[in-house]
């Protein structure tokens, strides 16, 4: 394995077997359920997995899901906040996972962090360089859904759209319908432009979850050879 | 969109920027207090501020440190984000407001701290290549004995990375405080040059070294235009 950059001192890749595996989507796109069912296949054919995600550092989700329920945080700050967070389960749980053998399922990864910050105006090489601590993942895939399927699709399961994940603080439009999907149109095109960088696997997210599903087992199969 | 690191980087602003930097010890708290003390007699508008006091970032921070799961990297960002909301808070709105920001310590003490637990130069200068550089920065060179002597006279309780023990370069808490003060005094010694520290001798006498620090800030800013318009 390698790091994007610099990555994070006194690591030795070479100690580091087992594999590192991203979806990335928006809410809505379906990730937590493929997440569920790529890890039931997986530990089917005999293989252990980790499962990391967002906002789940011991050291500071707690301070964070705090932070965003208010106005408190400003935007380097918040940008910052998110990093400590995945720099915490990076050195925490992904690569000690890796360097037991395991297959390490992300949640989200890098690129939801990085686009969320270009998105709200963080310069594109500052953003790059405070993730080159990041691993570079065996394999990306990206859960695509048009906008107005993820609309529906957030409705239908919590009958209203959160309020990070229509943009609001961007102050787009005052009518949260359309916040939402500009919003989500601004992410996919950031996306877009990361996606032949760091070779997406990009997946059409807007068919069924059966469909989806066997998509991505038979690229996981043909990429890690499992 | 605002292209925020370009723009915050380069701007002028109405207010100034003056940073303390030194080893632990060096006298340069003193001295930036009395520094305060001089512009707020003169009625001039200013603020200060220390690292490691965001009040929202603290409590992670404290967490981090008592149960000891910061490694170099979280460390370092975690100390960035304090940095960075009291940053953009307090200090970037301050000196647009034309207030004479002072600061014990700044970037550098980052630099110089993270690079000594081994993180990547050029990511710590990437890291915080939101912040402006100071429009003064002095750095207080006390020799390393001296500033040790300070500290450790007293057999203070050092606190585990503030004694550097993360570093496992002993397992005593106070040589490991002397190894670690010692190479972060050689990264500070690094770093004159290129960030234009203006060295003060840490050895003269309080008085001797604050009448210099006033006549230099005099020297170099144009203070009565930092005077309260308005009259309370």
């Amino acid at each position: 394995m390698k790091f994007y950059g610099e990555g994070i001192p006194g690591v030795d890749l070479a100690e580091l077997s087992g594999r590192l595996l991203v979806i990335e989507g928006a809410d809505g796109s379906g990730r937590s359920t493929q997440i569920d069912l790529l890890k039931d296949y997986l530990e089917n054919t005999g293989h252990a997995v980790t499962n990391v995600g967002l906002v789940r550092s011991t050291l500071v989700s707690k301070e964070l899901n705090e932070a965003k329920l208010g106005n408190v945080l400003s935007e380097v700050t918040r940008s910052l906040f998110y990093a400590t967070d995945f720099a915490d389960q990076l050195e925490n749980i992904i690569i000690p996972s890796l360097r037991a053998g395991f297959i390490v399922l992300a949640d989200r990864y890098i690129y939801t962090l990085m686009a969320r910050e270009i998105v709200r105006g963080a310069v594109r090489e500052w953003v790059r360089s405070l993730y080159s601590i990041a691993l570079v993942p065996h394999l990306v895939i990206y859960l695509k859904v048009s906008p107005g399927q993820l609309v529906e699709r957030n409705l239908r399961k919590n009958a209203t759209l959160e309020y990070w994940e229509s943009g609001r603080d961007l102050g787009i439009s005052r009518d949260i319908f359309d916040s939402f999907v500009h919003y989500q149109r601004l992410i996919q095109r950031e996306f877009s432009l990361m996606q032949d960088e760091y070779g997406f696997h990009l997946v059409n997210g807007n068919r069924s979850i059966r469909a989806v599903s066997r998509d991505i087992c038979a690229k996981v199969e043909e990429s890690l050879g499992v | 969109m605002i292209d925020r690191k370009q723009k915050s980087r380069s701007e002028e602003l109405v207010g100034k920027l003056i940073a303390v930097e030194g080893l632990d010890g060096s006298g340069k708290s003193t001295q930036v207090y009395l520094l305060k003390r001089w512009f707020e007699m003169r009625g001039l508008k200013v603020f200060f501020s220390e690292w490691n006091s965001s009040v929202i970032v603290k409590k992670a921070t404290s967490k981090g440190k008592k149960r000891q799961l910061l490694t170099p990297t979280t460390f370092s960002l975690i100390h960035c984000t304090d940095f960075a909301d009291r940053y953009e808070r307090q200090m970037l709105p301050l000196l647009k407001a034309g207030y004479l920001v002072l600061c014990d310590r700044y970037i550098y003490t980052a630099f110089a701290r993270d690079a000594v637990r081994g993180c990547s130069r050029q990511w710590l200068r990437n890291l915080y290549g939101f912040a402006r550089r100071p429009d003064l920065t002095f750095f207080f060179n006390t020799p390393l004995e001296v500033s040790l002597n300070r500290i450790l006279s007293g057999r203070p309780q050092l606190k585990y990375f503030e004694a550097g023990m993360d570093l496992g370069l002993s397992a005593d808490p106070y040589e490991s405080f002397r190894l670690f003060q010692e190479k972060i005094y050689q990264e500070y010694l690094a770093m004159a040059e290129e960030f234009e520290f203006v060295t003060m001798n840490g050895t003269l006498q309080i008085e001797e070294q604050q009448a210099l620090v006033r006549e230099i800030v005099a020297d170099r800013l144009d203070l009565p235009r930092y005077r309260w318009k308005t009259q309370i």
